[in-house]
């Protein structure tokens, strides 16, 4: 009844047929009468005072319509750009949060800060004219590193921040505050063993295949403003538009994302430029158009990760983890973005034990400004820091004490009989298999005969390496209350509509939004096997605030565990309704009706309607229980969890390093993940493909890297190293199911894992196949030069 | 990118007397590095003379001499050229290493070598193999021909037309690429002729440049362990987040022997 596309099957993409032939519908292919264009003048400083923008020269330009700064925003009382989540140092006091115009108005704080914006006829008379704008700067001292900012007599970037701190803060999670410190630092005077490291998390660029986008257009005559924007959750966009920015009623906003490629958590936030667009063609009433070149991309999308990171690990003369203490730098760039404090406390501090029953942990960390773009959750978001932090410390115990680093990690697990299990550090773990998971991926590996193909290796004159990672993390955010304790600013539910046709076809409005989850594919999968309905007579609507109700959006892999969840509600009162619409019809009480493979029945008769006559029933309401029930069929339900879920899974991976030139090339790698259970396998090992893909590009090929003062020297594809399809093995990749019970699917979410734990996996290979040289340390990007560098030290014995 | 007047060029000679006549005029052919650069903003021509139209600039042919290849022949056609892989198989070897299937199907041989890019693969080769570049005016020796960083002996209003490279007794080139671009960080070529053997390195330095003390090394024995003991001297090479001047002046003995082992395949 389903068409064959029901729960678990691998059903083709809806929506590839527009994708691949070429008719997706871009924020860029949107042209509406008179648009004009806008043109950002950036900042090519990384610190600076603004004493003035003369733009006379830029309005004598052809077809330049306005040149507009941060002076003219003030004056329209346009609000700065919000912070969505507040974080409290240990000492009580909240996170600096600096006012963040849109456009600067006294000075800059990065290279690429917006600082006015030019709107003309075409793109090209734009950017002519952007570069007649001619800015006073006053350059003032500057630095990119988080470290450095630290140091005394630093250059101070915020008035409000001393010592550039933004926040100093210890994780004390109320199960076990307030001694979390003592216990630690109890284990640590105990331990047997201590291990000890200091780790870089490099930075990332987002590269999202779509550079962002935005045209907005408002409605003299009506008030109405549209603002089509490459989001990842359009309706709060338009509530921080309507409520903290722009302030229009929300009743005359409406946001669109249409199709969006790809998003990695860079399209969440509100950002400068759509803002910029619709108070623009508000002034000027006339729609105006923004599209980043990838140079821009480069420069004004929140960038990720940049932690510096000391972790230790307290053993037991039994290999028992008895303790971990934490201490973490974060750079969070020249201003806030809007979640940047959050990801590397409470999207970090909370994953830190891993998949492991280490009793305490104790987690501080240093939020710090730099002059460098502003950072934020990027594809894992704090949870990829967490794992390295775990991963690399667990490995480096294994091969301190001379242990089989699978067999240190099984001695440690937190055992299936122990769930739901809470954390010291916060969490309540729903369900897993760890040693299931295990047992999987040495299978897939062939764990055993590794000996051998070192061997062969070293006969090749290559040097081997197997690396290994055990990665847990928290999808489906978020449980609104817990988030809302946690400093969150909104809450985190889902919502869904389900509208039934008159002729049994069905339309979802979704909350959620696909920039390339698929969406489209597998929620329709989730309402033809509920419904009994073929799959084909499903339609997924996403991406407009004038269509849905409200929504959340799509990150932290929440889609499917929270907006499915929402969807299979909304289901339930749907099957709810129609049973008692078929009662009616059968002549028979609703409590006798069961409903399956899309009939209702009277239970142990023969007597049944389908979906479809019970659907035009509701809407052709001739005998109908009008009395009892309102015509139509159309549920909406909001669906906020109970918990996060807790995917976790094995990666293990096998290099051959060139000891020459110190290339590593990556052999082998398996994938062995507990999702619970799984809607589409196809769409979930796509998932897998392209985390695993970024999650070895951080640890081999991808870095952001600034000069000491914030040039930004990787700005361009020279520079910056994607990881390309012949930089990466055939991936072997397996699931293992163990359901969550905190949502009626069971499901917890693939979409960051592979991110997640690919990097630690990768290094722990490449120092294995180093540490016969000598080599006991290697930072992410592990490229060529850092490889021969690391041999070359280690062989003269620096 | 800035409005530039777009000329298609009939002949040869009808895009030297334009190139000639224009202040700000550029020749494109592939446009693999021009055109990146317009969308820069980094060049800037008022005029962009194409080359694309001129039959008389492409195709490959094998006399006594050697390979004679026209200037906007595609890195493409050189790669899967059958008699090319037979008579000078060093020259389809490199070429297939350049860029990416696109970047082979648009870029041309005129193109990179006029272009100079420091790391770019084709001037290594026609360095090494003593390579003569014809142009509408005169000829020039590969020893003549690459001046400095992105510069060339080449003169206003002149247009490279075709390219001949010796046959050699045996040549090889290795590389190994820049993981962000796949141009050549360190990009060494060598060439065996019954003259002596030539070595260029490409991608190190500001230019391509030959290697004397690795020539006669191998002039006396072509061979790799003829290479034992033998560096490159870091001085003055390139300096950048890949690599530093001591990891490529390093690359360059190992790319030395891996070329001189590829020769002798």
């Amino acid at each position: 009844m389903t068409g064959g596309m029901g729960i678990g099957v691998s059903a083709p993409r809806t929506e590839d047929r527009r994708f691949i032939t070429g008719r997706g519908r871009y924020v860029d292919d949107i042209n509406l009468r008179s648009q004009q264009y806008a043109w950002f003048v950036r900042s090519p400083h990384p610190h600076a005072e603004v004493r003035g923008v003369d733009a006379a020269d830029a309005l004598k330009m052809p077809g330049v319509t306005a040149v507009l700064t941060g002076a003219d925003m003030q004056a329209d009382d346009i609000g700065p750009l919000p912070v969505a989540w507040g974080i409290t140092s240990r000492d009580g006091s909240p996170a600096f949060e600096p006012e963040y115009p849109a456009l600067a108005t006294d000075r800059v704080r990065y290279v690429g800060n917006p600082v006015a914006v030019v709107v003309a006829e075409s793109r090209t008379q734009a950017r002519d004219a952007a570069e007649m704008v001619n800015v006073d700067y006053e350059e003032l001292e500057s630095m990119s590193s988080a470290t450095a900012a630290m140091e005394e007599g630093a250059p101070l970037i915020h008035e409000g921040a001393p010592g550039n701190m933004c926040f100093d803060w210890e994780w004390l999670p109320a199960a076990m505050a307030p001694d979390a410190r003592s216990n630690t630092d109890k284990a640590f005077e105990e331990a047997a063993h201590v291990v000890s490291l200091e780790l870089v998390n490099n930075r990332l660029a987002p590269n999202a295949m779509e550079p962002r986008a935005s045209l907005a257009d408002f409605n003299p005559a009506t008030g109405q403003l549209t603002l089509y924007t490459t989001s990842q959750n359009p309706h709060v966009n338009r509530l921080l538009l309507c409520t903290a920015t722009l302030k229009m009623p929300e009743h005359k906003v409406r946001v669109v994302a249409p199709d969006v490629g790809g998003g990695f958590g860079s399209k969440i936030y509100h950002y400068a430029e759509e803002l910029t667009v619709c108070w623009a063609s508000r002034r000027l009433r006339v729609p105006v158009k923004w599209t980043a070149e990838r140079s821009e991309s480069f420069l004004a999308d929140a960038q990720g990760r940049d932690h510096v990171t000391r972790v230790e690990l307290a053993l037991d003369a039994d290999a028992h983890f008895t303790g971990m203490r934490v201490d973490t730098v974060a750079n969070l760039g020249g201003w806030l973005s809007a979640f940047g404090p959050a990801i590397p406390t409470v999207f970090y501090a909370p994953l830190l034990a891993g998949v492991y029953r280490t009793p305490n942990i104790y987690v501080t960390v240093k939020g710090v400004f730099t002059n460098t773009t502003p950072t934020d959750a990027y594809r894992g978001a704090g949870r990829p820091e967490a794992c390295y932090a775990v991963e690399r410390a667990v490995d480096e115990a294994a091969v301190q004490i001379g242990m089989d680093p699978a067999e240190l990690r099984r001695r440690n697990f937190i055992q299936p009989d122990e769930f739901p299990y809470q954390s010291p550090v916060g969490q309540l773990y729903d369900s897993g298999d760890f040693e299931g998971c295990l047992d999987l991926a040495r299978e897939l590996n062939g764990y055993e005969e590794f000996a051998e193909r070192r061997r062969q290796s070293q006969a090749r004159g290559k040097l081997r390496g197997r690396g290994m990672c055990f990665y847990i993390e928290a999808c489906g955010a978020a449980p609104s209350q817990a988030a809302g304790q946690l400093g969150a600013r909104a809450g985190l539910y889902e919502v869904a509509t389900v509208r039934v046709h008159p002729s049994g076809s069905v339309q979802v409005l979704t909350g959620a939004h696909s920039h390339g989850q698929s969406h489209e594919t597998t929620f329709a999968q989730i309402v033809a096997e509920r419904l009994g309905i073929d799959f084909g007579n499903v339609e997924i609507v996403h991406g407009d605030t004038g269509e849905i109700p409200f929504g959340m959006g799509t990150y932290g892999s929440r889609s499917l565990a929270v907006g499915g969840t929402a969807l299979y509600k909304a289901l339930d009162k749907v099957e709810e309704k129609g049973r008692k619409i078929a009662a009616h019809l059968l002549e028979a009480e609703a409590a006798d009706i069961e409903f399956t493979d899309g009939q209702f029945r009277v239970a142990g008769t023969d007597r049944a309607v389908p979906f479809g006559d019970v659907a035009l029933a509701a809407y052709v309401p001739h005998n109908y229980p009008l009395q009892e029930l309102e015509p139509g069929l159309e549920e909406t339900a909001f669906f906020d969890p109970e918990n996060f879920t807790f995917p976790s899974g094995c990666y293990i991976c096998e290099v051959e390093v060139d000891r020459q030139t110190g290339e590593v090339e990556l052999c082998d790698f398996v994938a062995a993940d507990d999702f619970g259970n799984i809607i589409n396998p196809m769409v979930v090992e796509g998932q897998v493909h392209g985390g695993l893909a970024q999650g070895i590009g951080q640890a081999l090929l991808e870095h952001c890297r600034y000069t000491p003062e914030g040039q930004l020297l990787s700005g361009s594809y020279m520079d910056y190293c994607m990881p390309r399809a012949d930089d990466l093995p055939n991936f072997v990749v397996a699931t293992r199911c163990t359901p969550t019970p905190f949502n009626p699917l069971g499901v917890k979410g693939c979409g960051e894992a592979g991110a997640i734990g690919a990097p630690p996996a990768v290094i722990n290979a490449v120092l294995d196949a180093l540490r016969p040289l000598g080599v006991t340390h290697i930072d992410m990007p592990a490229t060529p030069q850092a490889v021969w560098q690391a041999i070359q030290a280690a062989q003269s014995g620096d | 990118m800035r409005e530039f007047n777009y000329y298609r060029a009939g002949s040869v000679r009808d895009a030297a007397k334009r190139l000639g006549a224009s202040g700000n005029a550029m020749l494109l052919a592939g446009g693999m590095t021009l055109l990146p650069a317009l969308k820069m903003r980094l060049n800037e021509p008022g005029e962009l003379i194409d080359l694309a139209g001129i039959d008389e600039l492409r195709g490959v042919k094998l006399t006594r001499k050697g390979a004679h290849i026209g200037a906007t022949t595609t890195h493409a056609e050189v790669a899967g050229n059958v008699e090319l892989r037979a008579a000078v198989p060093v020259l389809p070897h490199a070429a297939e290493s350049i860029g990416d299937p696109q970047v082979r199907n648009r870029g041309t041989l005129g193109g990179s070598l006029a272009n100079n890019d420091p790391a770019a693969d084709y001037p290594a080769v026609a360095l090494a193999l003593g390579a003569t570049i014809f142009t509408n005016k005169r000829k020039i020796s590969a020893d003549d021909f690459f001046v400095g960083m992105f510069e060339t002996a080449l003169g206003r209003g002149e247009v490279v037309t075709q390219v001949l490279f010796p046959k050699p007794q045996r040549a090889g080139y290795a590389k190994f690429p820049n993981p962000a671009t796949r141009y050549a960080l360190v990009g060494v070529c060598v060439a065996q002729f019954k003259t002596g053997v030539r070595v260029a390195v490409t991608g190190a330095g500001a230019s391509v440049y030959r290697l004397p003390e690795f020539e006669d090394a191998l002039d006396a024995d072509f061979s790799e362990v003829a290479l034992d003991g033998l560096t490159a001297s870091a001085a003055n090479l390139n300096d950048d987040m890949h690599a530093g001047a001591d990891y490529r002046a390093h690359l360059v003995s190992v790319m030395a022997r891996r070329a001189v082992s590829l020769a002798l395949d």
